[in-house]
Order: structure tokens, then C-alpha cells, then sequence
């Protein structure tokens, strides 16, 4: 008796449904191993059976996105395997994405470690590998045998627990994860070692490239700014006296709303700073300098805008991870239509 | 959290000390503000003067909010 | 500018009935240090302790960390400005450092920025003063004394200590001696004409009030960028007074200890010519952060260096200070390597820097602040885990109540300290 279960996800071509025109093909299961399965299961030996295959559909997948996501979810959890592999799907760009999407969905919901495997310019690559261990693939199945011995050793790790190493060692695309380890020498003599090759001109290895941080296009305009409604958002870490949803003073992971109603301006009663990242003695005593309700409501008066939100969103900027910042900001954003806010006003300290 | 706004075609106006992080971090429409510890006003003048220095600011940040603009722009000084 | 660095290896510290160093033994008299501290007012108690490397024993909250020194000869008194006399100058002559003992202040927090050292346990691999053995001067301020004036009385109060234990040093013959010199900068190119001139610019943390630094006693934000001669950090001419996040606080200790100086005299006269270093700071005003590292450059350019190492304190808007220092550098042709340590969030899936330029293509990571660790309950513990919580790295419900807890290694005193003291480093997974 094998000693771990896998469950493998393929899509209609590889699983011998059919081609383009069978692109549609709706989620099935089948207690069986299948095209690449085969080559897999004779890899992982006898300790590891692979007790259900999933196929659907490219489009089907794309089409409907989180009703296939629930169904195939649901399908792995009755097997409660203890590694889900989907693909490899080489270049193909709509299995790619629906391979990512299915191992980001059955890791967050069931828990279960999840493998998948991509040509790195494959669109799925992209937009998955920085949550999950993407095999590095060429860009057509011919190469299957290729990464196999990869993908194999990779599903044993994690079927056993056995820690995975780096990208170039264990053959993965790079997640853009930043892990600790302990050098053989101190930065200094590191940064010294690379002074010198750089000073020689000669080739010298970065420990961090520079990161590129996305756009977004700037919105449009206020229009008519007499009757817009306004926001105010701070990542000063303005919040009510006693911090009660104790949002942390660096490296935040939560945000909150707080309440302007009825005040003509911020009260260094109500109001304090939990910022650790800068002298907060300032604005302990007068928290309008981060958010200018005082002007604000004078404003509103004097109709220069139509109104003000009656709360404001606030958090910690202090080393707060661009990750939790772009979350904050999604639901804040997402409130916020909600609200009609027409604009917003974001104080940064 | 500008951008996560944003996205939503709000628009947003990032008042900040440090531009160039404000910069980098993706922001359309900046506003240098006075200082970390006190962005909005300068509590080391009298309070009134610390106020008009808000205010100005504020007023500043509510005509960006009404001006197009293409790429990322920094209003230096009122318009 | 030419030092002798004497250094007296310290194996333990035991309390006595008087303070002298013998076989390698610092003896210490609590009493007399007891009554040092408390001269000032401003401290209602004090009490000392010691912690070995190896025991079960926790220290938090930890402000600063100093090595005792004394200066024998040559001029001048270690912590210039700050403790001894502003002049004459130091860096000169003959000085005697208590190698392998340390200073400890610990206190009820000042702001959220003191941190934890362990000496055992996981989180000992992270932290430099693991390795040391530690007198702790814990203190107890006056009610409701103002945060600056408790940070000030603090970081006096470890001065003082760690200037009286190096006394006890003066006339103790050095187990080795070390020498350290640099020349005025004509003579200093010409020494060694074929190798590149390379220099350090080291910024010093100057955000305002709790996040500050002296130089001889001046606020290091209330100054613009000048040169200093190496070995004058070496006598205590640079003096940490600031609550910065622990991992990446350069203590006093690390200002006397500064790798980078240490790693351009060991390859001085051999792959580089070490011209001096270059002290700026990171200010909170914009048109500060321009004009100084306009000014940083403009140095490096006098300076003739081919290279620099530049390293930073804290992290966040000083990533700025640090990138704009690398563009105007490299735009004056000298050759940049960045030393820093990241923060790209608990699943280190963020951006590391707050800022970024593209001239930064050579940079040693010191590490990443954000991992978390499970910390052990301890069998003892200096000062108090009343804080944990609100120090950085902990958040609301990370401590349990036997004593253990979970928290990032941000935590850690000096954990990531971002000059490069540490192998720590971080890598793309």
C-alpha cells in the first residue's frame, strides 16, 4: 500500500478529451492515472499513488473561474491527498493560469502543498510563481522527461517534509521570496569583495536587483468638485486614544476606520500616533497635522468641496510590507466605491 | 495603498515628505508635505501660522484632485 | 591620524569588593557603579546583573550596548562631547578596550524600539551580544519623566559605566595591539599610488528626538556631511542615542566595532587605499536629504575616490537618503556598493526597499528583519517582558504565559544590523 496520496490536475488535451474544440470540457474526476500522471507515477516509485486525476477544460476554467475553482476544490478534498500537482502546462497560457489558480485555491483552502510546472514565459508563470513552486519547463511537453526528475523529487519533499532549497537548486522559478541564511562571511567583507570586482570592472553578483514596482494609470479628475465627496486616508498611524484594534507601530498587517462625525477637528484627547518610525511628539499633540480635519471642516463649510467622509482609514506606513500597503489599499478603494467617495486625500509621514 | 485606491478610478492625492518614495511606491498626483514628524503644518511657528501652512496645503491637494494628469506629477507650488 | 588599539581579552565578570581586571577576570563593585548611575536624578533605582553567554537568561528591554574603553594616551577622553571632554580631538595615541564584555542599559520602554537579546536558544544565532558577557545596568526612571529626557538619562547612564569599567583597564598590558592609521589626504594617496582610493560613507540615524546619534556631542541631524579620520570612532567620537528598530540599531558597541572601517584596514595597502570616511545623515526634511547627499557627493568626488562603501540606519525614508547617496555618488564616476537589510513583509514576498534607483547594482544584504521566530521561555530574565507586545517585531497576543512568545527577528538587538557586522543575509527563493 502506497504510503502517500497525490491527486494530479490536467486539462482536456492531456487528458485525452481533446483539442480546442473540446476546450469546454466541465471539471470530471477519475481514480485513475493519465497522460503525464503515467510518467509521474513511474517516477515517485511505489511509496506514492496517484489516487485521482482531475480534468476540465481550458475555457471551461477560464469561463467560469471560481465555480470550477469550488468544484475542483471540492473534488481534492475527498481524497485528502497530501501533495496536489497540476500540469506541467509548458507554454500553454489558459492551462497555465488555470494550473496557478487551482494550486493557490487548494493551498488556502485544504492546506495541502501544491506543485505546478511552466515554461517561465508562459502568462501563468507570471502571475502564480510568486505563490507557488512552479517548475521550471521547456515551452512544449517533448520536454516533459526533461523536468520530470524535478517535479518528482519535489513532490517527495513535500510529501515527506523535507525542506525545499533555492530555485537554482531545486530547478523552480523564482518566487521573489526573500529568505535568510547565514553567509560564510560578514556583509562588510561581502560588500568589500564586490567593491573591488566593481572598481576592476570586472562581473560581480548583487545579493538583492533592484525591484521594479508597478503603475497604475492616474484616475480622472474631479470634475465638479462643489458637490465631491472626500476621503482622508493616513499611513500615519493616527488612531484613537488606546489603540483598540492595536494595530501594530511597524510592519502593520491590519488598517482601521475611524470616526470623524461630529468633530470640528482632530482632539489629541480622542486621538494619538502609534507610528514607531519618527518623533510623534508633534503630532501627540495636535493629530490635524496628520489629518487636517480642522481645515477640512472649514472647508466643507465654506462649500470649496461637497462633503467630507464622516471616518477615516488609517495604519502604520513604518517598514509595513508592500504587500499588506496594496491590501489596505484594495479595501480601503473597494469601501470607498462603495461610499462615492469622488477623492481622496493620503497623508504619508 | 495609493495605487490599491487608485485602481478603483478614485483619484488619489499623496501628500508626503519623501517624495521620492512616494515616487517609486506609485503615486500620480504628490504634494510635498513639511516634514516626517509634523507632514501637515509647522508646529514650530505660532499655531496660527502652522494652520495657513495646513490649509494652503490642503487647498493645494483639492485642485490636483480636479487637474488631469498623464503621468506621475509633483505640485511644487500652488496654481 | 594613528592608533594603538590595545585589546584585554575579558572572560567573565564577577561582582567584588572593588573593580579591577585580573587574569582575564573584570571584577566589579555594584555598589560604587550603583551610586554612579544614580547620581543623576533623573533615575530612581538601578541594579546590576550579569549574563553569560550559554545561560538561560533573556534581556529586554535593551537600549543600548557599549564596550568599556579607556584612553591611555594620545589626548582626549573616550566619548568625546558626550562624557569626556569635547577636546582635544581623539583617534590618536594609545587606547584599551575590555574585549569580550559589554555594557547592557535596559529599562522600561522609551518609545517601541528596544529590543531582546538571548543568550541561548534560537534566537541567540541572531544576535551579536549573545557572544559577550554582559553587565546589565537596569534602571528605573522617576514617575513620569518625559521620553526624552528618560532616553538621554539612559544612554548617560551607560556611558558612564562602560567609561568607569574602562579605567579599570588603563594599566593592564593588552593580550593584543592592534594599529590603525590613515594620513591627511595628499600623503594618504601617495602612500600607495596603484591602488584604488576607497572610502566609507556612513550615515548616521538623525530622524529627530529618540532617533538620533552624536558625533563629539553634536546631533548628528544638526550637522552637514563631513570627513572623519577612522580611528576616531574607535575612541568613542560617535555615540548612539536613538531608539531606531532593534535589529538594525547601530549601538555604541557597533560604532566602536564598525565593520566596514575594520574591513577597509584589513585590506589597506593590499587591494585598496582606505582614503577616510564620510559621515552623513538622514534627516526628515527633504531639501535635507538633498542637500546632504548633493554634499556626500561632492566629498567623494574631493576625495578622489575610485570606490565607496556606503551603509544606513533604520529603514523606510532613510532608503531614500541611501539611494540618493548612490545615484550622486556614481554620477561623480566613484564605483558604489550599497551594505542594507531588508524588509519585505512575514511571507518575504514584498518589496525589500522603500525606495529604489537603478544606479544601486551592487548590494550585500545584511538580512531580512521580517522572518519570525519562536522564542523559548527563559529561566531568567533582566529587566521585564511587559513590552513585548508593542516592541517592534511582537504584535497584540504574541507572548504566552510561560514566558515564551513568537516575534520577528526585528526584535533582536542588532539581528540585521545594516553595516554588515553579520554573516545574516538574505536570498531570492
Amino acid at each position: 500500500m502506497a504510503k502517500y496520496k497525490i491527486v494530479h490536475y490536467i486539462n482536456q488535451f492531456f487528458g485525452g478529451i481533446g483539442g480546442e474544440e473540446k476546450a469546454d470540457f466541465e471539471p470530471e474526476v477519475r481514480e485513475e492515472k493519465i497522460g503525464p500522471g503515467l510518467a509521474l507515477a513511474q517516477g515517485l516509485g511505489e511509496d506514492y499513488d496517484i489516487v485521482a486525476t482531475v480534468i476540465c477544460g481550458d475555457n471551461y476554467f477560464g469561463e467560469n473561474l471560481d465555480k470550477a475553482t469550488d468544484i475542483i476544490v471540492d473534488m481534492v478534498k475527498k481524497y485528502e491527498p497530501d501533495v496536489f500537482v497540476a500540469g506541467p502546462a509548458f507554454n500553454a497560457g489558459r492551462y497555465g493560469v488555470a494550473c496557478g489558480t487551482i494550486c493557490k485555491a487548494v493551498e488556502e483552502r485544504l492546506g495541502i502543498p501544491v506543485l505546478t510546472g511552466m515554461y517561465e514565459e508562459n502568462p501563468g508563470a507570471d502571475m502564480f510563481k510568486k505563490d507557488i513552486i512552479t517548475v521550471q519547463t521547456g515551452n512544449s511537453a517533448a520536454t516533459l522527461r526533461k523536468s520530470l526528475p524535478k517535479i518528482v523529487n519535489l513532490v517527495k519533499k513535500m510529501a515527506t517534509g523535507e525542506e525545499i532549497l533555492g530555485p537554482s537548486i531545486e530547478g523552480y522559478l523564482e518566487r521573489g521570496i526573500r529568505v535568510n541564511y547565514f553567509a560564510e562571511e560578514r556583509g562588510a567583507t561581502r560588500g568589500m569583495d564586490m567593491l573591488i570586482k566593481k572598481m576592476a570592472g570586472e562581473p560581480f553578483e548583487t545579493d538583492l536587483p533592484m525591484p521594479k514596482f508597478d503603475r497604475v494609470p492616474p484616475a480622472e479628475p474631479i470634475k465638479d468638485i462643489k458637490h465631491a465627496k472626500l476621503a482622508v486616508v493616513t499611513s500615519g498611524g493616527i488612531v484613537p486614544q488606546g489603540n483598540p484594534d492595536h494595530i501594530e507601530s511597524s510592519n502593520a498587517t491590519k488598517f482601521g476606520f475611524y470616526t470623524l462625525e461630529g468633530m470640528e477637528k482632530m482632539s489629541a484627547d480622542d486621538y494619538m500616533t502609534i507610528h514607531g518610525g519618527y518623533d510623534r511628539q508633534f503630532v501627540l499633540q495636535d493629530p490635524n497635522l496628520v489629518v487636517p480635519l480642522d481645515v477640512l471642516r472649514k472647508l466643507e463649510k465654506e462649500g470649496e468641496f461637497g462633503e467630507l467622509l464622516n471616518y477615516f482609514g488609517t495604519t502604520t506606513g513604518t517598514g509595513t510590507a508592500t504587500g499588506s500597503a496594496a491590501k489596505f489599499g484594495d479595501e480601503i478603494g473597494k469601501r470607498f466605491i462603495e461610499e462615492k467617495v469622488d477623492g481622496v486625500l493620503l497623508v504619508s509621514t | 495603498m495609493v495605487k490599491g485606491i487608485e485602481k478603483y478610478g478614485i483619484p488619489v492625492v499623496h501628500l508626503a515628505t519623501v517624495v521620492p518614495i512616494s515616487k517609486t511606491i506609485g503615486a500620480n498626483r504628490i504634494i510635498p508635505a513639511i516634514g516626517i514628524p509634523y507632514p501637515l503644518g509647522d508646529p514650530t511657528q505660532s499655531d496660527e501660522d502652522s494652520y495657513k501652512i495646513r490649509e494652503k496645503l490642503v487647498k493645494r491637494a483639492l485642485k490636483a484632485l480636479q487637474t488631469p494628469v498623464s503621468e506621475q506629477t509633483v505640485f511644487e507650488k500652488d496654481f | 591620524m594613528k592608533l594603538e588599539l590595545g585589546k584585554i581579552e575579558i572572560k567573565d565578570i564577577q561582582f567584588a569588593d572593588r573593580t579591577y581586571i585580573e587574569n582575564h577576570v573584570l571584577y566589579v563593585n555594584k555598589e560604587e557603579v550603583e551610586a554612579l548611575v544614580l547620581e543623576d536624578d533623573k533615575l530612581l533605582e538601578c541594579h546590576l546583573d550579569i549574563a553569560r553567554p550559554g545561560e538561560s537568561t533573556r534581556i529586554t528591554p535593551v537600549k543600548d550596548v557599549i564596550e568599556p574603553r579607556v584612553k591611555v594616551s594620545g589626548g582626549g577622553e573616550i566619548f568625546p562631547g558626550v562624557l569626556g571632554k569635547v577636546t582635544p580631538p581623539v583617534g590618536e595615541g594609545r587606547t584599551h578596550a575590555l574585549d569580550g564584555c559589554c555594557v547592557v542599559t535596559v529599562g522600561r520602554i522609551v518609545g517601541f524600539q528596544e529590543g531582546v537579546i538571548d543568550m541561548s536558544g534560537v534566537a541567540a544565532d541572531y544576535c551579536p551580544f549573545s557572544k559577550t558577557v554582559n553587565l546589565c545596568v537596569v534602571i528605573e526612571p522617576q514617575e513620569g519623566l518625559e521620553t526624552h529626557v528618560y532616553e538621554k538619562a539612559g544612554r548617560m547612564a551607560g556611558l558612564k559605566v562602560a567609561a568607569y569599567l574602562g579605567e579599570a583597564g588603563r594599566e593592564v598590558e593588552p593580550d593584543t595591539l592592534e594599529v590603525y592609521e590613515t594620513k591627511p589626504i595628499f600623503e594618504q594617496a601617495a602612500q600607495y599610488p596603484d591602488l584604488p582610493k576607497v572610502g566609507y560613507v556612513h550615515m548616521l540615524q538623525s530622524q529627530g528626538l529618540l532617533h538620533d546619534t552624536y558625533y563629539y556631542g553634536v546631533d548628528a541631524k544638526q550637522f552637514v556631511p563631513t570627513i572623519m579620520y577612522p580611528t576616531e570612532i574607535m575612541d568613542g567620537a560617535i555615540v548612539s542615542g536613538n531608539c531606531v528598530a532593534p535589529c538594525d540599531k547601530v549601538t555604541t558597541y557597533h560604532h566602536l566595532h564598525n565593520p566596514v572601517i575594520d574591513e577597509c584596514y584589513k585590506r589597506h595597502g593590499k587591494e585598496i587605499n582606505f582614503m577616510g570616511v564620510i559621515l552623513t545623515n538622514e534627516n526628515v526634511f527633504l531639501a535635507d536629504k538633498e542637500r546632504h547627499s548633493d554634499m556626500v557627493a561632492k566629498l567623494a568626488e574631493w576625495m578622489g575616490l575610485d570606490g565607496v562603501l556606503i551603509t544606513e540606519e533604520g529603514y523606510g525614508n532613510p532608503d531614500t537618503d541611501l539611494m540618493m547617496n548612490c545615484r550622486k555618488v556614481e554620477r561623480k564616476g566613484t564605483k558604489v556598493v550599497l551594505i542594507t537589510d531588508e524588509f519585505p513583509g512575514k511571507d518575504g514576498k514584498s518589496q525589500s526597499l522603500a525606495d529604489t534607483c537603478d544606479e544601486a547594482t551592487a548590494l550585500a544584504s545584511c538580512g531580512q528583519g521580517n522572518m519570525t521566530l519562536q522564542f523559548p521561555a527563559m529561566d531568567k530574565v533582566i529587566g521585564m517582558q511587559d513590552y513585548i507586545e508593542s516592541q517592534i517585531g511582537g504584535w497584540a497576543g504574541c507572548i504566552n504565559e510561560d514566558g515564551s512568545f513568537e516575534a520577528e527577528i526585528q526584535i533582536i538587538i542588532a539581528s540585521t544590523i545594516a553595516n554588515g557586522f553579520n554573516k545574516l543575509a538574505a536570498r531570492g527563493y
